[in-house]
């Protein structure tokens, strides 16, 4: 029972640390609480269920179409909205409430054209059996879930530590001025860090979408409590932080369901999350003081 | 009174309660913003004063001179739990940890049915809050804003807006101002909703999401809050305006979003850009 508990939320927690990574990073890097973030959640699901409608694509077919299209949605979404701000060195609090008005008119602007009944991905859209060993039941969809979770962080580790891009990035999130001096091409680099975090909220919109197999415009609002949640308990801007909180609190919901009681696990994330600003703003593993006003 | 006046009242009731109660939200947003932070959970301390009333007058049959004043103290606790800590850090913390609320409180409303009624909400609450009270307390709100505006709280509200560090340092106490400001305006709003359930007579668990947070702030960016007036305006052209143009209903939220997006990028002060006169 604890060890069937145990997988289901290490399931659930993984789809919310590969969303809480994409939201992160956008803050690690651009210093910008970007709340459309949502939306991309949304529009990978959707692109992707679209994808499986009309000529019938498979999961491995889907799933990069509808983190593709959530990436070039957030490029061009960045760019409308933030660009302008960035070059004024606007404050964080423009930014959100910049994003929190378009957010609200992507989503209903969606919920017009699409409306907002609950849709399902076809049948036998993905292979629904399970395999069990000792007693403990596990899905292929949830295999699928933690695997492509692994593959998605191992590639963005390796992006970021390993590669010419991943130096840029970084350089970008220390000090944008002396990033521009280095001779980095900042707008490019913020187009590129757009689009990675754009992919990884798309990807955990298919994945989560196929997980519950309900798919509506609000869907990505609804996700947003616990991408909040996750990214200040893990730390604003730290990755790792975000992997380990999204784990931990997939796990604490599953558990929470199952010894207290099913409505007591709503709360579950915004419990810590207050609790962390409470006793531990700068997150998990943070080390610098928390930005102190 | 009129007869004209009273036609009008009755055709319109609705659109008039809602015009009142607005105002009161946007007054409790420009509260907050007027110390420089954001708060995204004007609807969810709306909410919580909108379910304190009902309950406290369907289940307890209270009074609502006494319902009244409870559901203003509700949000208030609430806001103080959430405020604590995040005052005292950037303000991305108040706004992030204030937009999860109105969302945690969503859920608990739908699932905790037997006290809230579940996804049906509460109905045949009685329409105890009428018109003139509605107005009186907005009446309030705007002068004791505006007078509070003009004095030394007033200044010194205005320099933590302008710049933080420097009001610091000129001697303003920075966390007992944004507390309060959080805490008041949680009142204010917790006051709306206790008026909107009980001239609603119903309330249901979607009416204090996300989409009510942002339909607020976006009255206060409209009006934009160099005076109280401002965001009042602000709400009212943005709740009649879809009454009078019919086909935006639709997109009605559509267009209180990107409200937002342009007065945030083309008109930092809104469509009101006066500021208060100082007291000499």
């Amino acid at each position: 029972m604890l060890s069937q508990q145990l997988v289901n939320g290490l399931v659930l927690g993984s789809t919310y640390a590969l969303f809480a990574l994409g939201f992160t990073l956008i803050f690690g890097v651009l210093r910008v609480i970007n709340l459309t973030y949502g939306f991309y959640f949304s529009i990978g699901a959707f692109v992707a269920l679209t994808a499986a409608r009309s000529f019938g694509a498979n999961i491995w077919v889907a799933l990069p179409l509808g983190a593709i299209a959530a990436g070039l949605v957030a490029v061009v979404a960045d760019w409308i909205l933030l660009t302008r701000l960035r070059r004024a060195k606007a404050g964080e609090l423009s930014s959100l409430m910049v994003t929190l008005g378009a957010v609200l008119a992507l989503y209903s602007l969606m919920a017009v054209f699409i409306g907002t009944d609950i849709q399902r991905f076809p049948f036998g859209f993905v292979d629904n059996s399970a395999i069990e060993f000792s007693g403990i039941r596990i899905s292929l969809v949830q295999m699928l879930i933690i695997g492509t979770t692994l593959v998605l962080v191992a590639l963005l580790f390796v992006l970021l530590q390993r590669t010419k891009l991943g130096l840029m990035i970084r350089a970008l999130a220390e000090n944008e001025d002396a990033a521009r001096l280095m001779g980095i091409n900042v707008g490019l680099t913020v187009a590129a860090v757009s689009f990675l975090s754009g992919m990884l909220g798309g990807a955990a919109g298919v994945l989560i979408g196929l997980n519950f197999n309900a798919i509506q415009p609000f869907m990505g609002e609804h996700m947003m409590l616990r991408g909040f949640a996750v990214i200040i308990i893990g730390g604003l801007g730290d990755i790792r932080g975000a992997l380990i909180a999204g784990v931990l609190l997939g796990v604490l919901e599953v558990l929470t369901a199952g010894y207290i009681s099913s409505n007591a696990k709503e709360a579950v994330a915004f419990t810590i999350l207050v609790l962390t600003l409470w006793f531990r703003p700068v997150g998990l593993f943070g080390r610098a003081q928390a930005k102190r006003a | 009174m009129a007869e004209w006046l009273d036609d009008f009242l009755f055709t319109y009731e609705n659109l008039v309660h809602a015009l009142g109660v607005h105002g009161l939200l946007a007054l409790s947003m420009y509260c907050v913003m007027a110390v420089g932070q954001l708060s995204l959970g004007q609807a969810a301390f709306m909410g919580i004063g909108a379910y304190t009333g009902a309950l406290l007058t369907l289940n307890l049959g209270l009074p609502f001179w006494l319902v009244l004043p409870l559901s203003a103290l509700a949000p208030a606790l609430v806001a103080l739990v959430i405020g604590g800590p995040t005052l005292r850090l950037s303000g991305v913390y108040l706004a992030i940890s204030t937009i999860a609320l109105g969302e945690v409180l969503r859920v608990l409303y739908i699932n905790a049915e037997w006290l809230t009624g579940g996804a049906l909400g509460l109905s045949g609450i009685p329409r105890k809050a009428d018109l003139w009270l509605i107005y009186l307390l907005l009446l309030i709100g705007v002068v004791a804003f505006w007078a509070v505006g003009r004095s030394k709280i007033g200044r010194a509200m205005e320099a933590m807006r302008e710049d933080e560090a420097v009001a610091g340092v000129m001697g303003v106490n920075l966390p007992r101002y944004k507390l309060g400001a959080l805490i008041v305006s949680s009142m204010i709003a917790g006051l709306a909703g206790c008026l909107s359930s009980h001239s609603n007579s119903f309330i249901g668990p979607n009416e204090y999401g996300f989409e009510m947070a942002v339909t607020i702030l976006s009255f206060a960016l409209l009006g934009g809050i160099g005076t109280p007036v401002a965001p009042v305006i602000g709400a009212i052209i943005l709740t009649a305006l879809p009454e009078v143009l019919r086909p935006l209903q639709d997109f009605r939220l559509v267009f209180n979003g990107l409200i937002i997006v342009i007065a945030v990028l083309f008109l930092p002060r809104g469509v009101i850009p006066f500021r208060l006169r100082r007291a000499p």
